[in-house]
C-alpha cells in the first residue's frame, strides 16, 4: 500500500493506493498518529484503494474517534467492494462517505 | 483442487492470497467476487495465524476450487491447532456509534457476510473451515 500525505493549513489529505489489510494497516496507523496533531479536517482519498480488511476498519474507527474530538473526517471515492464492507459492518453510519 | 500447506503466520498472508487469486484468475473469476473471497480468506487465515497454535507456530492447509456453472468458489482451511469454531462467536453489534464500537469479532463477521456459506467441522484432529461463494 502507498500512503501519500498532503497538509494544507489544518487540513490533512491522505491518499491510499493498494490494499489496506492486516499487514499494511499498522503503516497507516503510525502515519495517522504522527500527523493528526492540530488537524481539524482529515480527508481520505480511496480512489486507488482496492480492498479493506477488518484491520483497516480498526484504523479508520480510531481515526474517526480522534477526529470526532478535533474536527471532521471524510472519505472520498470509495469503490463498490469497500462500500459493501462499510455497509455490512455498519461503518456507513459511523463514517462520512462523500 | 489445488492445495498449499504453509506455516500459519501473518507473513504468509500474501502467499495465501496469491494462491487463491491464482486459482480464481485461471478460472476466469469476476474481479468483484475475487475481492470478496480475498477479504474472507484474509480474515479466516489471520484468525488461524493469531490463535490456532498460539504461542507456537503450526501449519495450515488451504485448498481452492473455482469454476462450474453456476460459477462457484470454494476455499477450505485446515489446521491442527486447538479446536475452535469461530462461527460460534457472537456477532458484533454493528449499530453502535463510533465511541461504543467493539472491534473484536468484526473480521469473522465480515467473512460470514461476504460468503454465501461457511461450514466448520472438527475432524481427525483438524479444524476445517469451508467457505463457499457463488459468482
Amino acid at each position: 500500500m502507498t500512503i501519500t500525505k498532503n497538509v494544507d493549513h489544518n487540513t490533512l489529505r491522505i491518499t491510499l493506493e493498494g490494499r489496506l489489510d492486516t499487514n499494511t494497516a499498522p503503516q497507516l496507523e503510525a502515519e495517522l498518529k504522527s500527523s493528526t496533531g492540530g488537524i481539524s479536517e482529515l480527508i481520505f482519498d480511496f480512489s486507488g484503494l482496492d480492498y479493506i480488511s477488518s484491520a483497516g476498519l480498526r484504523v479508520l474507527l480510531a481515526a474517526q474517534k480522534t477526529m470526532n474530538k478535533q474536527g471532521k473526517m471524510t472519505i472520498l471515492h470509495v469503490n463498490e467492494t469497500i462500500m459493501e464492507v462499510f455497509e455490512i459492518t455498519g461503518f456507513v453510519d459511523i463514517l462520512t462517505i462523500a | 483442487m489445488a492445495e498449499i500447506t504453509i506455516a500459519a503466520t501473518l507473513d504468509n498472508l500474501d502467499t495465501v492470497l496469491a494462491f487463491v487469486d491464482q486459482q480464481m484468475e485461471e478460472a476466469g473469476c469476476a474481479m468483484k467476487l475475487m475481492a470478496q473471497v480475498d477479504m474472507a480468506v484474509e480474515e479466516i487465515f489471520v484468525n488461524i495465524a493469531r490463535y490456532a497454535y498460539h504461542p507456537e507456530v503450526g501449519e495450515a492447509s488451504v485448498r481452492c476450487e473455482a469454476g462450474g456453472d453456476p460459477f462457484q468458489v470454494i476455499v477450505g482451511f485446515a489446521d491442527q491447532g486447538r479446536p475452535y469454531n469461530p462461527l460460534e462467536r457472537e456477532d458484533p453489534d454493528v449499530t453502535l456509534d463510533a465511541e461504543q464500537r467493539q472491534i473484536g469479532g468484526l473480521g469473522i463477521f465480515m467473512a460470514k457476510k461476504l460468503m454465501d456459506d461457511i461450514q466448520y467441522e472438527f475432524r481427525n484432529g483438524q479444524n476445517i473451515l469451508t467457505l463457499r461463494k457463488k459468482g
